[in-house]
């Protein structure tokens, strides 16, 4: 449908432009073409009436040569030949009007003196028509922005259900098997760690689904649902398992997506203690400095049987996470040494008025 | 001891973690016609374990470090019954496929375990096919090895195929030469070979697959026949039908 043609205000409006448009027309028939001013309107008022309708079709043209799309020699074919067309009709339509009216008696040889106007009207036939291509051309390329406008919000709102998804799916499941599998144990040889350990899993789903539902926390949120979730991994690995923790109390108040560190540290022991018969350690450090926070996760594994897994799953979903989050001023970094995995972010540290 | 003792059902434990190891020897220990004979915390003590005390039952673990569960059933081969241990019910399928007695899921129930039990009992004397075939077997299509298990008596030895310079065929065996040794394994050419990647590894004959790698270059021998030099000097007899596809592999190379 013709968008000046739907909201009703907007076809009143568009009218309205017409009116200074048919006040120009009446004034160059009357004065320099000497038709008389009563005549001149009675000429200038239905051709317009009926060229702003006419005026109206450059809309399907512009539609069916999008200007980035047409080459510049179609444009100007298409729109020149149908100006052409278009006002060749209307003058012929302007000769049939004045003869029509030269049979008053008010408008006797009204069509004679007409007739040498008819260039200055096919002119203006020509120009209007152009005219009102290169508004329709403006209306199509807000029309556009419009809907640019509109993908972006909706690509947004997905960007936020995938967060949200991914958010879910970061609470593995295996993880829980395996706590439940070691309260099991404890029950009989240690009930008291056993009643422990419930409760440090109930409190770090707990957290963990309070968490979710938010779109930043500070850090010392999230460190204290990495305690227990270490805590827990600490009764099922004992020994094998080492933390060591060196966070600025600056960095504490930073801001950071829900969940964000959750994953990596998972991973730190899935894919680095997990394997190693010894064990190893994982170590958690924060700075901020200058408005940005600096975050690494690193862990020991042992290179010759954990393929490195710089592209992992989890990895992505957390460079996702921060692309989306703070776009290029967040930076993260993968790394492997010597035996010690290591993951380095770094992000903008209060940025949770940004979105909410 | 009493000849009921004699009779008793041996059972091993596999798993990493102290306290996986604790419900399962507790529900063993429930049992009065069961004992743990032995317990080991990863997968090289339990080759050493299945060859020390010949237990009449496996509980064994998937995820272990090192060696997987899947290792370890490889390398004892499938003469002993197992039960897999695991939090992860995708391993179920694979665990089958190599023959598994049973596959119990963390926790464990005692109704469950029970059952399980029963399963290995009726499986007892069975005949089971070799275990790396099973294993080869079981592998998803498309991931190839990144490393091979090797048994010497009790010693287990872990290669990485990057490390691999060539297997060869010998019989029911395999002999892989990594880094100046000989590693011996019962494990068909055919069935080593579906399980390395094609693209680093090429069966230049009846007998031999190479890591293309450590291929230098080609030479002829003989009438019609050609060898392949390595990098250390080895010559392994190339067949015709292959050189052509080695030759055009090596010349893309260079």
């Amino acid at each position: 449908m013709h968008p000046l043609l739907t909201p009703i205000n907007r076809f009143g409006l568009y009218l309205l432009a017409w009116v200074p448009l048919a006040a120009i027309l009446i004034y160059l028939m009357a004065v320099p073409g000497r038709l008389g001013w009563l005549a001149a309107a009675a000429m200038i008022i239905p051709l317009c009436l009926v060229y702003q309708f006419v005026c109206l079709s450059a809309w399907y043209s512009c539609k069916a040569a999008p200007i980035q799309k047409s080459t510049g020699q179609r444009l100007w074919l298409t729109h020149v030949l149908a100006a052409a067309l278009l006002s060749l009709l209307w003058v012929l339509l302007a000769r049939l009007l004045a003869y029509g009216l030269s049979q008053l008696p008010d408008f006797q040889g009204l069509d004679r003196r007409f007739a040498s106007q008819l260039s200055v009207l096919f002119g203006a036939g020509f120009l209007l028509y152009l005219l009102a291509v290169a508004s329709h051309y403006v209306i199509l390329a807000i029309e556009d922005s419009n809907k640019a406008e509109i993908r972006l919000q909706e690509t947004s709102i997905l960007a936020r259900d995938a967060e949200l998804k991914a958010l879910k799916a970061q609470v593995n499941p295996h993880f829980l098997f395996n706590s439940l599998n070691s309260i099991s144990a404890l029950t009989s040889v240690d009930p008291a760690k056993a009643r422990e350990m419930c409760i440090l899993l109930a409190e770090f789903l707990r957290m963990t689904l309070g968490l979710g539902e938010k779109a930043s926390v500070p850090l010392s949120e999230e460190l204290s649902m990495l305690h227990r979730y270490l805590a827990i991994e600490k009764v099922r690995f004992g020994a094998r398992l080492r933390m060591e923790e060196d966070v600025q109390p600056e960095s504490q108040s930073a801001h950071l997506p829900p969940l964000l560190l959750q994953p990596l540290v998972e991973n730190a022991i899935t894919h680095g203690i997990a394997n190693l018969p010894d064990g190893g350690m994982v170590r958690l450090s924060s700075q901020s400095q200058n408005g940005r926070v600096s975050i690494a996760i690193e862990n020991t594994f042992d290179p010759e049987s954990t393929p490195l897994r710089k592209h992992g799953l989890g990895l992505k979903n957390v460079r996702d996470r921060l692309e989306a989050r703070y776009g290029k001023e967040s930076n993260m970094r993968v790394g492997a040494e010597n035996g010690i995995f290591r993951v380095d972010l770094s992000f903008p540290a209060n940025a949770e008025e940004v979105k909410s | 001891m009493s000849k009921k003792d004699e009779k008793k059902f041996r059972a091993l434990i596999v798993d990493d973690e102290d306290l996986a190891r604790l419900v399962l020897r507790e529900l063993i220990q429930a049992r009065p016609e069961m004992e743990v004979i032995a317990e080991c915390a990863n997968g090289f003590e339990a080759v050493k374990a299945v060859a020390e005390h010949k237990p009449d039952l496996i509980f064994l673990d998937v995820q272990m470090p090192k060696l997987s569960g899947f290792d370890v059933l490889e390398l004892i081969g499938t003469e002993t019954p197992v039960i897999f241990v695991t939090a992860y019910d995708q391993y179920a399928m694979r665990a089958f496929e190599v023959h598994a007695v049973d596959y119990l899921l963390k926790p464990i129930g005692r109704e469950r375990f029970e059952a399980a039990l029963e399963r290995a009992k009726s499986r007892l004397g069975q005949k089971m096919p070799p275990a790396p075939e099973l294993a080869a077997a079981a592998r998803t299509p498309k991931q190839f090895l990144d490393r091979i298990v090797v048994r010497d008596g009790t010693r287990v030895t872990l290669i990485p195929v990057s490390k691999l310079d060539y297997a060869e065929a010998q019989d029911d065996y395999v002999a892989l030469a990594s880094e100046g040794k000989k590693h011996l394994k019962q494990q068909t050419i055919v069935s080593l070979e579906a399980c390395l990647d094609p693209e680093r590894f090429v069966r230049v004959h009846r007998s031999y697959v190479v890591n293309f790698e450590r291929v230098v270059r080609i030479e002829p021998y003989g009438k019609d026949s050609r060898l392949a030099i390595l990098a250390d000097g080895t010559r392994l007899p190339v067949s015709r039908a292959v050189y052509a596809r080695l030759k055009s592999l090596l010349d893309e190379r260079t």
